[in-house]
């Protein structure tokens, strides 16, 4: 890999464009309107080729005020289409951004015969030629682009830092936000504008597309992550310039290496988004699949675990009794293992390689260090008993299975409040005594 | 010359022509058919998503066939990838909505955009190869009909029309499944699957029309006739024929202006034409056009202001304020507070209809048609107060405006019935339940 200033030109460029994007991106995700980024970063087509063809330049202030004027245009007429024609939201933007985008297209077919413009800049951006139009600002040399975008994220971040308390609330709760006589329309046109605003800023560099990605997925990785919204407006951020680094990196050796020449990088930056957006679906703390999955899987393995300590709990008070075979695990009185041979195996296994329980010749025993444990257990169990029986006023053969359940969901705390309730009692109802 | 290509083009006379246009516009019947179904269950963006979502594919299809030697323009070879990478990007955005608590909007968000950004890091790749073909693959994006050849053409009519069949012949269990989905799931029907079948036929349409219309605008020809087609009427037969016609008419005149002029983009002149097309519907449709409704709205307003100023005047007639012209006029604008100039110009459209007439300088007076009206109009109104004053329990000085309201749409069925609910006046006109004197405020004292 070759890294020139070119590279990190590019990569800054995307790292601007993502971050703002990200920013205002967020509230868009959160107010249930993404797709009305893609709508208004299709719409704009029209304007661009006519400040395009007006002037000749294919970046500037006209494009942008063509632009942005078109990005306003498409929301009107989504507005009026829905009413008139009492269509939904997803049928009305389709409309108008597939029609205003053709129109776009014609307009730039006939332009491109004086002047050097292709649809493709449009759709893909151009970030490879960021560096390439520069202005120097005292001694600095930089790259147009850069500076338009970081005027851009400025705005804002500026915005989004003095009206974040109000945004908060119009976000979450705007009926709440009504009530307390915020002007939740106000706000939300401010939103508009700067969604406006920064899609057309990012896209002229790096394409309709990756806006709409860097507009929505940040935003949807950190919807998976985090519930709060300042780490959510982190998170969204961070991962927006995470994409763009990983994102170029990729797009200057991953092709490389299978024999073909360097890609497009918003294209890579975009897959890096989606890979970022996928690794959360699985592995975001609380919310993510996997993390669910294992969560579930690791509470069933303690559930395993205690019943088998408890059933070896009990069989410890019958000095006839030398340990348990497994068989007579599955067999003994109410065994939670009935029938659940896997079950029982893995709760044995587990309970072995933590040095809780050994086997002896086929029988299984209680090692000194299980011995504890498995006391606690059932101790536990036979309060719950007592607690049921004494305040719940339940029946004797009810008492089992209720306290079966709950002796594996009682933390040290609720076992604190047990011992206290009973502490003078040493029996549970049926006469068991309390190890 | 260029009105001889002109029409031989529109009259079809080169075969060339004939084939695609037979192609492309059994697309847009089957567009407009399946996509009435798609706008009616909410569901139109979902096809972008699919669209976009196919370009890895079409992408890694041409890589693919690169790599193992094969023609790589050949289009079942590379329909078929976007295909597959189209149902994979749906059924991302139904496991997004399914096991996250993301709105589809986002889930949609997410799948166009990552799906085409791989698409477009794959087709850098392609378009850098040496001596590779990869000028068609643009074709997929912005659409081009003119580079279909003619198997390409027969595909992708001979699908169409497949679609469309399979649409026709489940058109009841679809018309249930669009309107009442629960019901038709408790009705015992399979929804599950026929939902399934009609994003199925969705996905179909998408892929086939990639190259025509392109990734980009493909979705047009699904949501474009059929949002016209809501403009024109309320039934669901009537829609999915209009959506068809408009879908088939938009094709064959964009096909043709793109045969003619090759250098634009065919989808988007197909997606120009229909959007024309949508926007006569919307201006001018039966049923909810704007002008049509505007021409409504104006007409109720007509009818409106006429009947109060009937009423107006024989009420002002009947409590003898009529005599002075000035002491009229005041009690004309004090009692609506219309402006000088609306009032002038309600009254001169009534003198026109004759029904009123003056002396210059004099008070106006109502003429014998004129006189009938009025006692009509305020006879309804005055049976709706009593209606009101005895069935509703509403308190005199409310009647009046709660009259206000209903007097102009009751029709004859409606002043029968009231005529039997309140008897006693027989043909006459009831006398007012409340003062017609206007006080200071300008309310009913």
């Amino acid at each position: 890999m070759i890294w020139t200033s070119l590279d990190s030109w590019i990569v800054i460029a995307a790292a601007l464009a993502g971050a703002s994007a990200a920013l205002v991106g967020a509230f868009l995700v959160l107010e249930k309107m993404s797709m009305m980024g893609d709508a208004i970063s299709h719409a704009v087509l029209p304007g661009i080729a006519i400040a395009f063809i007006l002037t000749g330049s294919r970046v500037g202030g006209p494009v942008l005020v063509g632009a942005a004027g078109f990005g306003v245009l498409a929301s009107m007429l989504v507005h009026v289409i829905r009413r008139a024609g009492r269509l939904d939201d997803g049928a009305a933007m389709g409309v108008v951004f597939t029609v205003l985008f053709a129109v776009g297209l014609i307009l730039i077919e006939q332009a491109a015969r004086h002047v050097d413009i292709h649809p493709d800049h449009v759709l893909f951006g151009s970030v490879e030629l960021v560096p390439l139009t520069v202005v120097e600002i005292g001694s600095l040399v930089i790259p147009r682009g850069v500076v338009v975008l970081s005027a851009v994220l400025l705005v804002d971040l500026v915005v989004v830092i003095l009206f974040f308390k109000e945004l908060r609330l119009v976000t979450f709760d705007p009926a709440v936000a009504t009530t307390l006589g915020f002007n939740a329309t106000w706000l939300h046109y401010l939103l508009m504008t700067l969604v406006a605003l920064t899609t057309v800023a990012a896209f002229e560099v790096v394409g309709s597309i990756l806006v709409i990605a860097m507009l929505v997925v940040p935003a949807a990785i950190a919807h998976l992550v985090t519930r709060r919204l300042a780490p959510f407006l982190f998170v969204s951020v961070g991962s927006a310039l995470l994409a763009a680094v990983l994102g170029h990196v990729a797009a200057i050796t991953i092709p490389p290496r299978f024999g073909f020449e360097d890609t497009s990088t918003a294209g890579t930056m975009a897959t890096v988004l989606g890979l970022l957006f996928f690794v959360a679906l699985l592995a975001a703390p609380e919310r993510g699949l996997l993390t669910r999955a294992w969560t579930m899987l690791s509470r069933r393995m303690i559930v395993r675990t205690q019943d088998v300590l408890g059933l070896l709990a009990r069989a410890s008070e019958r000095p006839d009794r030398d340990g348990l075979s497994p068989s007579e695990l599955r067999m003994a009185h109410r065994s939670p293992f009935a029938g659940r041979a896997t079950g029982l195996w893995i709760g044995l296994f587990l309970l072995r390689v933590r040095g809780l329980v050994r086997s002896d010749g086929g029988r299984y025993h209680l090692t000194d260090r299980g011995r504890p444990a498995a006391r606690r257990v059932l101790r536990v169990h036979r309060l719950w008993e007592r607690f049921f029986h004494d305040v719940g006023k339940v029946r004797l053969v009810d008492l089992h299975p209720a306290a079966d359940y709950l002796e594996h969901y009682t933390d040290s705390r609720l076992r604190d409040e047990l011992e206290k309730e009973f502490a003078g009692s040493d029996t549970d109802p049926r006469g068991n005594p309390l190890p | 010359m260029m009105t001889d290509r002109f029409m031989r083009v529109l009259t079809l006379a080169d075969y060339n022509t004939r084939i695609v246009m037979f192609g492309t516009v059994l697309l847009g019947i089957a567009g407009g058919v399946i996509g009435t179904f798609l706008l009616l269950r909410r569901r139109a963006l979902l096809a972008d998503a699919v669209s976009h979502a196919a370009l890895p594919g079409v992408a890694g299809a041409f890589l693919v066939a690169v790599a193992m030697g094969v023609d790589a323009r050949s289009l079942p070879l590379l329909l078929a990838g976007a295909l597959v990478s189209g149902l994979l990007g749906m059924g991302c955005v139904m496991l997004i909505t399914r096991f996250t608590r993301l709105s589809q909007d986002a889930a949609l968000g997410i799948v166009l955009s990552v799906f085409f950004g791989f698409g477009a890091a794959l087709l850098g790749i392609v378009q850098k190869m040496r001596g590779a073909q990869a000028a068609g693959l643009n074709s997929f994006i912005y659409g081009s009909a003119a580079s279909m050849i003619r198997t390409d053409a027969l595909l992708i009519g001979l699908a169409a029309a497949v679609v469309i069949v399979v649409a026709a012949l489940l058109f009841k269990e679809f018309r249930l499944l669009t309107f009442d989905a629960a019901f038709a799931a408790v009705d015992g029907w399979p929804a599950g699957r026929l939902d399934l079948l009609l994003m199925s036929l969705v996905v179909a349409i998408t892929v086939l029309g990639l190259q025509a219309v392109g990734i980009v605008l493909v979705i047009a020809i699904l949501i474009v006739p059929a949002a016209s087609a809501r403009f024109w009427t309320e039934s669901l037969r009537v829609m999915v024929l209009v959506a068809a016609l408009i879908g088939a008419v938009g094709s064959y005149l964009g096909t043709a202006i793109s045969a003619l002029a090759p250098r634009l983009p065919a989808g988007a002149v197909i997606v120009a034409a229909l959007g024309t097309l949508f926007l006569v519907s919307f201006l001018f449709g039966g049923s909810r056009g704007v002008v049509r409704a505007v021409i409504t709205r104006d007409r109720a307003i007509r009818r409106t202001v006429r009947q109060n100023l009937l009423r107006m005047l024989y009420e002002c007639e009947e409590s003898g304020m009529d005599h002075d012209a000035d002491e009229q006029m005041r009690y004309l604008s004090a009692s609506r507070r219309w402006t000088a100039a609306r009032l002038r110009s309600a009254l001169g459209r009534l003198e026109r209809e004759g029904l009123v007439y003056r002396v210059p300088g004099e008070p106006w007076q109502l003429t014998r048609t004129g006189r009938y009206e009025a006692m009509r109009v305020t006879r309804n109104h005055r049976l709706w107060e009593v209606y009101l004053l005895e069935y509703a329990d509403t308190a005199a000085a409310h009647v009046d405006q709660g009259a206000d309201y209903i007097e102009h749409v009751l029709g004859d069925a409606l002043v029968a019935e009231l005529e039997e609910a309140v008897p006693g006046y027989g043909r006459t006109l009831p006398p007012s339940p409340h003062s017609l004197v206007q006080d200071e405020q300008g309310g009913a004292s």
